[in-house]
């Protein structure tokens, strides 16, 4: 599914993401820990597609195709999908406008039939209450006076309508309390598939109680630097980012 | 007369200046009475004053005795241009190259319309009002269009008459290129409520529209007005506002600017009695090498009145918009409430906005507020837009409606504000194209 070799990205002269390796086999969920300022949420970006980074050595195929040569939207299109830690507001765009316009321009780039309305608002009353999306909420601007909680809540209403095959979440759990978090997790799980993978990124093992991985990576420096079973969670969780040369935080 | 001396005493006027006066001396003002001293003061002030410049503070960012390089002569229309924007449900005049066209056969119960021409020749009482509320002072869009008045209608409607369908005032350009000095009078009587739209189109000819619009709002009474500047890409349009309110009055207007190469709406706003409340908001979309200027005057002359501008300006290639806006409270308008905002987005390195909000207030107890902005689109919210699939394009299209939107919002009639959206939704695809 997705296959990075020795990635390189930097932003302006600052090189960030420094000779990254890492697989996600199809069905598979994989945890990326690691000390803030490790890279993680840069990695998160630069396999959606934002410009502001630079890949300078390596590559990054997606389903045999190289993801690299692709805009943020037709990235989108292809199935990947980044669950923002911090999802944009957009005032003056209908949340509900947003989304069908995504769903549609998605559907263009592969060549597909637009969504009629009818089946749009059908799947949208399908997927908005297991979330807790209300009416108001849909009507309202993007994330506009949402609070936290409903910004996470909206991002994974996104991913259940567009369908993606990668999921990446960017510390999905920041700012959640914990019966926030657990909607949050519901909703990722009853996404999970053999056809879809996730990488799921944090700096807690706590978001991993509730979404638990098939494999977690830990990333420090820009690179991966250990790669283990679900239990490696809870080694951190003892024993910090210490031996990986960060602050216990 | 004493004209000659002071023409003597401005020995730099411009071609244009020259051009303006020679029309004013090939068509001297013959009417006695008031509008006859009206008109021949206004001849005499451009005569001295000529056109505005730089040093001129209204007129700092739109030098129009640099901009105005030509000006076409007047002359009997030589071609009827094609079919105006229709809003659904009004009732529709249109005048075209200045002429007015057919008026409609019925009007609502109420309503009255008649051209400018019948009015003068019957000596018309509403033509008392034509240049009552005009601003004392010296401009010359305004001045020339009092001293030149071509044609025009007068409009009126009856106390507590509620006119359900809007009033269209549609101008066409078209053919040769020509100036157009028109006027249009509107008196709501009180207790009454009107919606009038004024639209302005043209082809590629190089006319010079100065238009006039006075509009007087009774006591208790309501206008909402939707004013569409769609000129043609060469065309020159100085369009002036009057709106003058009476006690407990309200008036609502929305002004989209997307034409002509080089536009100048001044709106002059006043409260003649407490309660008042006056909106006026505009979207300005402009591409190219378009200059497009608002100027509002807004003047809290008695107390207890409220006041509200928004304007959006969306600019492409290298165009320049400006935005003055000036709410002035007298020392007797206390509880006054005042806010002005204005923002823009430059999709160009090359664009420019000038954004000069302005308060004096005289009086103590008041609650006034001003602001404007001007940047890029977001980089975050594209991104956001793009993440989910939305190609460029399409996600700053989404952007820019909604940047925008949030004016046209105001627009109470969906019917009218859906015709406006369809423009600029055209003005975005073309930017595209």
């Amino acid at each position: 599914m997705l296959d990075i070799r020795n990635l390189h990205a930097r932003i302006g002269d600052n090189e960030i993401i420094k000779g990254l390796d890492l697989t996600v086999p199809a069905g598979e969920v994989h945890a990326i820990m690691g000390p803030n300022g490790s890279g993680k949420s840069t990695l998160s970006y630069v396999l959606s597609g934002k410009e502001d980074y630079e890949v300078t050595e390596g590559s990054v195929t997606f389903n045999g195709q190289d993801l690299l040569a692709l805009s943020a939207s037709q990235r989108a299109a292809a199935g990947v999908f980044l669950a923002f830690q911090y999802p944009v507001e957009v005032p003056g765009v209908a949340n509900m406008t947003f989304l069908r316009a995504a769903l549609n321009a998605q559907r263009r780039t592969r060549g597909e039939e637009e969504i009629s309305t009818p089946d749009f608002l059908r799947l949208v009353k399908q997927k908005a209450p297991a979330l807790g999306i209300s009416q108001d909420m849909l009507r309202r601007g993007v994330n506009v006076g949402f609070s936290g909680g409903e910004k996470k809540r909206n991002e994974i209403l996104q991913m259940a309508l567009l369908e993606p095959k990668l999921c990446i979440l960017d510390e999905a759990d920041s700012g959640l309390d914990i019966d926030a978090l657990k909607v949050v997790a519901e909703g990722v799980n009853a996404l999970r598939s053999p056809e879809r993978s996730m990488l799921v990124i944090t700096h807690y093992q706590r978001l991993l109680d509730h979404i638990v991985p098939d494999v977690i990576h830990v990333m420090h420096k820009g690179r991966i630097v250990r790669t283990g079973g679900k239990e490696l969670a809870l080694e951190l969780e003892e024993t910090g980012y210490a031996a990986y040369g960060a602050d216990a935080a | 007369m004493n004209a000659e001396p002071k023409m003597t005493s401005r020995p730099t006027r411009t071609p244009a200046e020259q051009a303006l006066a020679d029309m004013l001396s090939a068509a001297p003002v013959s009417e006695a009475g008031r509008l006859g001293e009206l008109r021949r003061a206004a001849a005499a002030a451009f005569v001295e004053n000529g056109l505005p410049h730089r040093r001129v503070e209204e007129w700092h960012y739109t030098d129009l005795r640099a901009l105005l390089r030509t000006v076409p002569a007047r002359r009997a229309a030589t071609s009827t241009p094609g079919e105006a924007v229709s809003f659904p449900n009004a009732i529709r005049v249109t005048l075209a190259n200045g002429e007015v066209g057919p008026l409609p056969a019925e009007l609502p119960q109420g309503v009255s319309l008649l051209t400018l021409a019948d009015a003068i020749a019957s000596d018309h009482p509403l033509l008392q009002r034509l240049g009552a509320a005009a601003p004392a002072l010296y401009d010359a869009p305004l001045a020339l269009n009092t001293a030149l008045l071509g044609a025009g209608l007068v409009l009126h409607v009856a106390a507590g008459v509620k006119v359900a369908r809007p009033i269209q005032v549609a101008q066409l350009f078209g053919g040769e290129a020509a100036s157009v000095f028109t006027r249009l009078l509107v008196v709501v009587e009180e207790g009454a409520s009107l919606s009038l739209i004024e639209s302005f189109e043209g082809d590629g000819a190089a006319y010079l529209d100065d238009t006039v619009s006075e509009l007087f709002i009774g006591d208790g009474a309501a206008l909402d007005h939707v004013r569409l500047q769609a000129e043609g890409a060469a065309a020159i349009h100085l369009g002036t506002l009057v709106a003058d309110l009476g006690r407990d009055a309200r008036y609502d207007a929305f002004v989209l600017t997307l034409g002509a190469a080089l536009s100048r709406l001044t709106v002059h706003g006043r409260f003649g009695g407490t309660g008042g409340h006056l909106g006026v908001r505009g979207a300005s979309l402009l591409s190219d090498k378009r200059h497009a200027d608002v100027t509002l005057f807004v003047d809290h002359a008695v107390a207890g009145c409220e006041s509200r501008e928004l304007f959006k300006t969306v600019l492409a290639d290298s165009a320049r918009g400006v935005f003055q806006g000036k709410i002035i409270v007298r020392p007797d308008a206390q509880k006054t409430d005042g806010r002005m905002m204005s923002q823009a987005l430059l999709l160009s390195d090359d664009a420019e906005m000038d954004n000069k909000p302005e308060l004096e207030i005289f009086a103590d107890d008041v609650q006034c507020g001003h602001g404007a902005t001007a940047g890029a689109l977001d980089g975050k919210m594209l991104f956001y837009l793009m993440s989910r699939g939305l190609p460029r394009e399409e996600a700053e299209m989404l952007l820019i409606q909604a940047f925008a939107g949030e004016a046209v919002e105001f627009v109470a009639d969906l019917a009218v504000r859906e015709v406006l959206t369809a423009h600029m939704t055209r003005w975005l695809e073309e930017r595209h194209r």
